[in-house]
């Protein structure tokens, strides 16, 4: 009784270190320092940016002056973009699937197997889409299929990691009943997980969509199809008023993707 | 009948990885469809108990018979064979929220399916029927297309017991079925559990905090304190001065002392 009226007086104290935040402060100064030695190794100097700025807004102004005729030529290879976009991220996706299931350390059949996955999978998302698109412009030659492939396989390695953290974070209990009932692995999955995930699944594949129509302008560089090809052209030949109009055409496909991905987002939620 | 248990549990212990103690020399011998409701603390190892009569948890000493046969070395297709005569209700519902009412109960029927069918969802029309039939026995046939998060609590346990009720099960564990549920609906979902107790003949063994409860619905009340059973008596020789025993742990009855 005397003891809990004293703890009632006075507030129980913590130790100076946690009082004082010390893990908090002192991880704050290391990351400051860490950027400080970061940005001194990577030499950057603010002036250097600010004296050449002027460079920045004659390019703007050149742009500004879009050539809308241009945008006739450009229908096709954007077009041909999209196409890719859809299949390469379609393919990748598809192949995601079980080896996200694979991979999620809370459905996976053993740790030893999901480990052997994600090793697998860090692999695969090591390896630079620009490497992927000339190793595949070397087998099936120029053209869109390379892009295609190369799409496919980037799709692959980034859907797969955010398809199987978004399965660790399904609620365990629906799982668990589908096994008190009797079913398997196959039937757990199908019942219990896919419900709780496709909603992630779609808006992923859809984010993926969208940073696959933009990189797939990198692409072209390498003779892997789509808009990428013109980009190129109208860059190296300085005609910033078709540059203009392809960066406007990109612009216009990724907000239609992010539109229909919150529309879906909301319809299905 | 009597003579020959349907769950015989023979001094069973558990001892969790980490070292702590779940069951300490446990038996139990449970006749077919009795009404046992085992009481206890928080941590008294109720749901361990439970758990383990349809192996979701196994044992780390003693053996279960059910129905005369010994399960705790069932693997794959006896294990799932066993479970799925085996219904079980949870605390939390653990309905599938996004799927409707109609395919969280008939996800209770895939025991029954071979994996492709299921799982293109190619149910037979009579399993539809009896769906609907599991759901009118519980008062939810109205709701059958609905989502199940569009529901309450109460009636997101009732589908539970009806998808429980697709497994034509012999016995139904539930671990705490109404500590999410307010006064009104618990009485409703524990006399559906009687009801289905009396009528199908289910023996069902049931989680509870609620003294009250138990000895309103139960045939017999069984008392677990730190992993042992300590009490266990048919409801009509059940007193309430025997519950002092079960709810009071060592460790709760020094603090009484402290605090006085």
């Amino acid at each position: 009784m005397k003891q809990s009226l004293k703890n009632s007086q006075s507030m129980p104290s913590r130790p100076w270190l946690q009082r004082l935040h010390i893990k908090g402060w002192a991880s704050f100064l290391i990351f400051l320092l860490l950027f400080k030695g970061s940005a001194q190794i990577c030499d950057i100097q603010l002036s250097t940016f600010f004296q050449n700025l002027g460079q920045f807004f004659e390019l703007i102004k050149k742009m500004l002056h879009p050539q809308w005729s241009y945008l006739a030529v450009v229908v096709a290879p954007i077009s041909e973009t999209i196409k890719m976009a859809i299949v390469g991220t379609t393919i990748g996706t598809l192949v995601a699937v079980p080896f996200c299931l694979l991979a999620a350390r809370n459905i996976a059949i053993n740790r030893f197997i999901s480990s052997i996955v994600r090793f697998f999978l860090n692999i695969v998302r090591t390896i630079p889409d620009l490497m992927l698109a000339a190793l595949f412009v070397a087998i099936v030659g120029i053209g869109s299929f390379a892009g295609v492939l190369t799409l496919a396989v980037f799709s692959f390695g980034m859907i797969s990691k955010l398809f199987y953290e978004a399965v660790e974070t399904i609620d365990p209990g629906p799982l668990e009943a589908l096994q008190a009932a009797g079913a398997n692995k196959i039937q757990m999955i199908v019942f219990a997980v896919l419900p709780q995930i496709f909603n992630n699944f779609i808006s992923y594949f859809l984010y993926t969509l969208e940073i696959n129509v933009r990189s797939s302008t990198v692409l072209g560089y390498l003779g892997a199809g789509g808009i990428g090809v013109y980009l190129q052209r109208s860059l190296d030949s300085f005609n910033y008023s078709q540059t203009a109009i392809i960066i406007l055409a990109i612009l216009v496909v990724v907000l239609i993707i992010d539109g229909l991905s919150n529309y879906l987002r909301e319809k299905l939620l | 009948m009597t003579e020959k248990p349907l769950i015989s549990i023979k001094n069973i212990s558990k001892i969790y990885a980490n070292g702590t103690v779940g069951l300490k020399n446990v038996s139990l011998n449970i006749p077919a469809g009795q009404f046992v409701v085992i009481v206890g603390l928080s941590g008294a190892g109720k749901s361990t108990l439970l758990r383990t009569i349809n192996r979701m948890h196994s044992v780390t000493q003693g053996d279960i018979l059910i129905d005369g046969h010994s399960i705790i070395h069932y693997k794959n297709k006896q294990l799932r064979q066993l479970r799925r005569s085996i219904g079980m209700i949870f605390q939390d519902f653990n309905l599938i929220k996004r799927s409707t009412v109609q395919r969280n109960v008939l996800a209770g029927r895939v025991g029954y399916y071979p994996t492709w069918k299921s799982v293109c969802n190619l149910f037979s029309a009579a399993d539809k029927q009896k769906a609907y039939q599991a759901l009118q026995q519980v008062g939810m046939g109205e709701k059958l297309y609905s989502r199940a998060d569009a529901l309450s609590g109460g009636q997101q346990q009732r589908v539970a017991i009806a998808r429980t009720l697709m497994q034509d099960p012999k016995i139904i564990l539930a671990d705490e079925p109404i500590a999410s549920l307010d006064p009104m609906t618990t009485q409703t979902v524990m006399k559906d559990l009687k009801q289905l107790n009396r009528q199908l003949n289910i023996t069902v063994v049931v989680n509870l905090h609620s003294v009250p409860i138990a000895q309103q619905f139960a045939d017999r009340i069984v008392g677990l304190r730190a992993g042992e059973l300590i009490y266990d008596k048919l409801i009509d020789q059940v007193n309430s001065e025997d519950f002092q025993t079960i709810y009071q742990s060592s460790s709760s009855s020094t603090d009484m002392e402290n605090a006085s």
